[in-house]
């Protein structure tokens, strides 16, 4: 157990972690299990079967009132008009000039939306969206009153299947219900960050446990473990989807972050629609280019990357893939050298190493909806 | 968490063990376990001279990279070549199979600077 600092908070599952062995590390204020038995056994795991995860860290927000959807078409870049009750959305919130104030879900749930966002984010996001709150819409942060416990793989169906008699092959990809699993209605959904089949089961904190337990129970025939962030990085990173902090922040606009999917100019006017405009008329000058290393070494945030004859860029993630067994990142560069095929070099701690731009996702096979 | 009686220790986590004037060096059971999964070693080659203290090379898990620290001075006469293709024989036998270097010693003295099983012992314990 590390030394107990100040304001770094427990999550509701503190006790599980600690009886599987977990490494528990503080992150975004809490202490958060970065690996149990080791990363790239629980990569594997999930890949392969099935893992659960303790995402209670992460921050709710609720959203009701007349004028609740107006607000969030202003706050969001995609198109909540498009969701119908028990939908999930993709999206994001930016700044006036373009740089994104965080990534985000968007639920449309009976009489509510569901905002689920990242939890280093928390208060940052809260305060932005307050700031911009007008009369008829209330705002309010569950983020205390929330678990979050995922579950990501292939079995993930057959494991849930198993606490609950709601029938999940109507639960389509992005898509959300209100559902008795073993025995409580909660919320859950068919979403997640690993690219793999999987769902997300929103609990109060006192019932956590509960479900872990319950969860554990029913994946043991799959032989289900419990993941840590450590392989949570690594999948999400196989599958290039984003983490606010590295690959976006403040200082990127949508377009050259790839994410031009998830912005709907047509839905009419959100903040930030103007930049993000101009670039996607203009074209971005860099943009976000995903590579594998050539040579056997493993590219970190912050590495510089260079073509022959100059400097190209800086790495935003990377990390040693587990399931293809080599080094992986991204990193922003110049619009023409983000071709796939082109050769680059990452400085690895002074000394350059080969690199090549390749498709994303790095890893093709996820068994997502 | 395993800790050698026979073996001496330096305070960044590697092992030595001395055989006439040839020692042999490896991580700790402790290290890694802290690193997690090893995915690999970059070790000088045979030839390279080594001093005490002073870095060798580098091992790299997949959450973090460390500098390895040599125990002594002295001038390297193996790596180990088997871990190219497999870096996690350190994770699983990080005193057997996954040594790192051996040293041609120049000064048998200087392993009395460094920590006993006890002292190191004490030092992963506290």
């Amino acid at each position: 157990m590390p030394q107990i600092e100040e304001g770094v908070k427990k999550t509701p599952l503190s006790t599980v972690h600690e009886e599987a062995g977990g490494k528990m590390v503080p992150f975004a204020g809490f202490y958060m299990p970065v690996a149990y038995r080791g990363i790239t056994e629980e990569h594997r795991k999930v890949r392969s079967s099935v893992g659960v995860f303790d995402l209670s860290h992460m921050g709710e927000f609720r959203i009701t009132g007349s004028r609740a959807l107006d607000f969030l078409q202003k706050m969001t870049t995609n198109d909540v008009a498009k969701l119908a009750v028990g939908d999930v959305q993709y999206s994001l919130m930016c700044h006036p000039e373009g740089g994104i104030v965080d990534d985000l879900l968007v639920y449309r749930l009976p009489g509510e939306y569901l905002l689920v966002v990242n939890a280093a984010n928390i208060e940052k996001d809260f305060d932005w969206l307050s700031s911009h709150k007008p009369e008829g819409v209330a705002l309010t942060d569950e983020s205390d009153q929330t678990a979050l416990i995922a579950i990501q793989g292939p079995r993930s169906e057959a494991v849930v299947a198993k606490l609950t008699d709601f029938d999940l092959s109507k639960l389509g990809y992005y898509k959300a219900v209100r559902a008795k699993v073993s025995g409580q209605e909660i919320l859950f959904s068919r979403t997640g960050y690993t690219g793999e089949d999987g769902f997300e089961l929103y609990m109060p904190p006192e019932k956590a446990e509960f479900f872990w337990r319950k969860i554990m129970e029913a994946g043991r025939q799959f032989d289900i473990e419990p993941i840590g962030l450590g392989a949570r990085d690594t999948l999400r990173l196989e599958m290039k989807y984003m983490l606010y902090g590295n690959d976006i922040d403040a200082a990127t606009n949508p377009i050259e972050a790839g994410l031009g999917w998830v912005v709907k100019l047509n839905k009419g006017n959100f903040i930030g629609r103007g930049p993000i405009e101009k670039m996607k008329t203009e074209g971005p000058k860099r943009k976000l280019a995903a590579f594998e290393m050539l040579e056997k070494s493993i590219p970190r945030k912050g590495c510089l990357i260079y073509t022959a004859t100059q400097k190209a860029g800086e790495v935003t993630s990377g990390t040693f893939s587990p399931s293809l067994e080599k080094g992986v990142g991204l990193g922003y560069v110049p619009s023409i050298l983000s071709a796939v095929g082109t050769k680059l070099e990452i400085d690895i701690r002074g000394k350059k190493s080969p690199a090549a731009v390749v498709p994303a996702p790095f890893y093709q096979k996820g068994s997502h909806k | 968490m395993e800790i050698k009686p026979d073996l001496k220790y330096t305070k960044e986590h590697e092992w030595i063990k001395l055989d006439g004037d040839t020692a042999t060096v490896g991580i700790t059971d402790f290290a890694q376990g802290e690193l997690g999964d090893i995915v690999f070693v970059e070790l000088p080659k045979a030839g390279t001279a080594v001093a005490q203290m002073k870095p060798f090379g580098t091992i790299e898990a997949v959450k973090a990279v460390s500098e390895l620290f040599s125990p002594i001075s002295g001038e390297i006469v193996a790596a180990n070549s088997a871990l190219e293709s497999d870096a996690t024989v350190i994770n699983k036998d990080p005193y057997g199979e996954g040594w790192l270097i051996k040293i041609k010693v120049k000064n048998p003295k200087e392993l009395d600077s460094l920590l006993t099983a006890e002292k190191y012992k004490e030092m992963v314990t506290a």
